[in-house]
């Protein structure tokens, strides 16, 4: 039994993109790779694969005799349609363009191509599935374990449409099938008898529990009510002092991070010097010993360094005296006449808290004085959507790992981008790492691209790496590990001290 | 009678499609898209679920899809929790809360009853101060601070009880405590004054001369018309409980309709929210309705009309 977070928005792999949404979905469904219990690639569905030498051409080989839970046949052909699926608008896909790396995927989205069988996605056979690529992208092996590329029963989902989800109806191919699922309660899943991989699931019956409140999902895991916590959310920075001298807590780095984004489009954050005053000024490392408290590391670039091979580029730190200089040279000295703006965040005990942090430091070092502005989640969106605020607190989480996934945000005129901000170099640089087939010289230019985003014309100020955080009992459970994505497939978690009936 | 309650319906559902439109109108008002996430939607799929839902187009021409869509006796979908409608989603949460609620209720009203005339019998005694001063922490102590407290005394420390969740009745006690408690001591003091107020009345005091036992007088003719007040109250105050606390639920993870009053409304979840209105209006109307007829039953002297 593992407290997963709220209520799943739905279990649809092509309709969902949170985290734990995704945890139920990778339950239930296999893409061709995944991720093992060490955030490793594996063969999932696929048994093996070719690349190009161009890196364009991907040629997955399914393993024989793969079947749906409702006992057909699985094949190349699910795939094709489960993608063209996600690529359809009627589908309302919500991550659509994670699949837009493969070749024509996005005209056929946006419409611009009507005949599918131009997009780059074929079956070969009944085993084979060919995947053509717009650019060799070396995570590609990664994104097609991701819950867009996961296959759903296209004959199942035609029979009930929206409703083809239910408990009693899903269809799935997975470890887990989905034997009850009730609102803002539970979900709760059986192992698959058809899993090609069935005998090396441990748990054969687990219960994912649907919980909002921090402090409640503590009392569940304190009274033996649940034996898991899985969302990080749901461990409160208060009570982490007490919790950190236990076992039970489980801390580690993955590819998140928090940051705050300046509104670039318009004054006084167009201007870089300013922008880069204002990141000169925070102390990051108080607000992590202060704040946080969960072990965080202040953060200087945006990608968190734990992807293999790239080297983030370290940007602004706490340089009170440089953030002073910047501010007068651009016509501010000492904060003299330095309009009012407001740090907008989302309601949450920590933003607030970590703001008013802030807050205190433009006042002290730069003497300007910076209103807080909370508001409500939608309205939120909507304010950075609509460039309506001055500086914004913000966070991204890596969904592969690969800095593209971070970098990618802030080109220009991308909807994530919610900064204004557009630098042609940087847009130039991107797009050569996208062309680059070299490993060493692809992070070499994304490094480049970085430094522009964190050091040159910044948009942003990151301010810290979050951490995950698991809470379990080590003696009872094992096959859990801290991974870069934050990820813990269920079919790896065994259990120490009894065997499953 | 007839006539009167036949009256009501036809008023209250003027009342309630002007209510609906409004929400309506609000909530599309508000900042924010309903299919907003932290991951920017693709304006092509964005303005693809708008049209799917009918959300695109004018404000009156939205509304009326809407209108058009409830006469039809559909609730319509929720937007945030695709593939569930609102029905599927109140036909779920709403026992669970009713469960809780009508256990709240019948706490709440027969410790209030009990402890209100006990206080108003031994008036400005040290039982009525006690009981008094016992009903005003009720009132001033918040459910959000009650709830974490009893959960930690008697699901922690003492373990009788589970912490949370939903399940079988031993899941309800505390749930039902903590939503209880406040209205409990609400009922008390409005019992203990409409009581005092009786106490004095001409035909006690004719009770009390013609020689009847003071039990007598207290629950056989004084209970009768103090407890009109109480009445009134709970009508609201079981379309209150009935359709769940936000904060209750949470705290004790209940799967039940109130966090869906709050987090609709964060989530423009258009027509969840409308949804949880209706409910709720229905509700609360049904519950008056029953409360004017309970009065005349109790209370010769009241007219319908």
């Amino acid at each position: 039994m593992f407290v997963n977070g709220p209520e799943p928005q739905s279990l649809d792999p092509a309709l969902i993109s949170g985290q734990s949404e995704g945890r139920l979905a990778y339950c239930l469904f296999e893409g061709l790779t995944r991720l093992d219990a060490g955030g490793n690639v594996i063969p999932g569905a696929a048994e093996r694969w070719e690349i190009s030498p161009d890196g364009k051409i991907y040629t997955f080989h399914l393993r024989p005799n793969l079947r749906w839970s409702d006992g057909q046949r699985l094949t190349a052909e699910d795939f094709v349609q489960s993608w063209r699926r996600v690529l359809e608008p009627a589908t309302g896909a919500v991550y659509a363009e994670v699949l837009f790396v493969i070749d024509n995927a996005q005209h056929y989205q946006r419409g611009e191509l009507k005949d599918f069988s131009q997009v780059g996605i074929k079956a070969l056979d009944a085993d084979t599935l060919q995947v053509r690529l717009v650019a060799p992208t070396p995570y590609f092996i990664n994104l097609v374990g991701f819950t867009t590329y996961l296959p759903t029963p296209t004959n199942s989902i035609r029979q009930h449409g929206d409703h083809w989800t239910r408990p009693g109806r899903l269809v799935s191919n997975g470890a887990y099938l989905l034997q009850d699922w009730k609102i803002n309660d539970r979900l709760e899943f059986a192992a698959n008898p058809r899993y090609w991989d069935a005998d090396h699931v441990n748990l054969k019956r687990v219960d994912a529990l649907t919980v909002t409140q921090g402090n409640t999902a503590v009392n569940l895991y304190f009274t033996g009510q649940a034996d898991l916590i899985l969302d990080r959310g749901l461990i409160l920075p208060q009570i982490l002092p007490g919790l950190k001298t236990r076992r039970d807590l489980h801390i580690f780095n993955f590819l998140g991070t928090y940051f705050y984004r300046f509104n670039t489009s318009r004054a006084p954050f167009n201007n870089p010097l300013i922008r880069k005053a204002f990141s000169a000024a925070i102390d990051r490392r108080a607000i992590v010993d202060k704040i946080t408290l969960g072990g965080e590391l202040p953060a200087t670039s945006l990608v968190p360094d734990l992807i293999k091979g790239y080297q983030p580029y370290a940007g602004i730190g706490y340089d009170p005296a440089q953030a002073r200089a910047w501010l007068a040279a651009a016509g501010y000295p000492d904060g003299k006449g330095f309009p009012r703006v407001a740090v907008m965040y989302n309601a949450s005990q920590q933003h607030a808290g970590i703001a008013v942090e802030i807050q205190a430091m433009w006042q002290r070092e730069l003497n300007v004085s910076v209103e807080l502005r909370q508001v409500e989640w939608t309205a939120y969106l909507q304010a950075l959507d609509s460039l309506d605020y001055d500086i914004a607190r913000s966070s991204w989480v890596g969904d592969y790992p690969d800095p593209y996934t971070f970098l990618g945000c802030f080109t220009t005129g991308f909807g994530n981008n919610r900064t204004g901000w557009s630098n042609a170099d940087y847009d130039a640089l991107l797009g050569a790492a996208g062309r680059e087939t070299d490993p060493a010289k692809r992070f070499a230019l994304l490094r480049d691209a970085e430094k522009i985003l964190v050091h040159d014309e910044p948009p942003l100020t990151p301010i810290f790496f979050y951490v995950g955080m698991l809470l379990y009992d080590p003696d009872k459970f094992g096959g859990l590990h801290g991974t870069p994505l934050d990820d813990h497939p269920i079919q790896d978690i065994y259990r120490k001290d009894r065997r499953q009936p | 009678m007839t006539a009167f309650i036949i009256r009501r319906v036809l008023q209250m559902c003027g009342i309630l499609a002007l209510i609906v439109s409004l929400t309506f109108v609000l909530v599309r008002l508000a900042p924010g898209s309903p299919f907003a996430q932290e991951r920017k939607l693709d304006p092509a799929v964005e303005q693809r679920l708008s049209q799917q839902y009918h959300l695109d187009g004018s404000l009156p021409r939205q509304l009326g899809a809407y209108w058009w869509q409830l006469l039809h006796g559909n609730l319509g979908e929720s937007l945030k929790y695709r593939n569930r409608t609102v029905a599927e989603i109140i036909g779920s949460a709403l026992p669970k809360s009713a469960a809780i609620g009508g256990l709240a209720l019948a706490l709440a009203l027969t410790a209030g009853i009990v402890t209100g005339s006990l206080a108003a019998a031994r008036h400005n005694t040290a039982v009525d101060r006690g009981l008094m001063l016992l009903a005003l922490a009720g009132i001033c102590l918040p459910t959000f601070l009650i709830a974490p407290l009893t959960a930690l005394v008697f699901a922690i420390r003492l373990g009788w009880l589970p912490v949370a969740g939903w399940g079988g009745l031993a899941h309800l006690a505390l749930p039902a405590l903590c939503l209880a408690a406040p209205y409990a001591a609400y009922c008390a003091r409005l019992m203990r004054s409409s009581m005092l107020d009786v106490l004095n009345q001409d035909f006690i005091r004719t009770a009390r001369a013609k020689g009847l036992p003071e039990r007598r007088v207290l629950y056989r003719h004084a209970l009768k018309i103090g407890i009109l007040p109480l009445i009134s109250y709970a009508g609201p105050l079981a379309a209150n409980v009935l359709t769940g606390s936000m904060v209750v639920e949470t705290i004790f993870n209940i799967p039940g309709l109130g966090p869906f009053f709050v987090s609709s409304v964060l989530n423009r979840d258009i027509f969840l929210v409308g949804g949880t209105v209706i409910v709720y209006f229905i509700i609360l109307v049904t519950l008056n309705t029953a409360v004017d007829v309970v009065y005349t039953l109790l209370d010769k002297r009241i007219k319908l009309w």
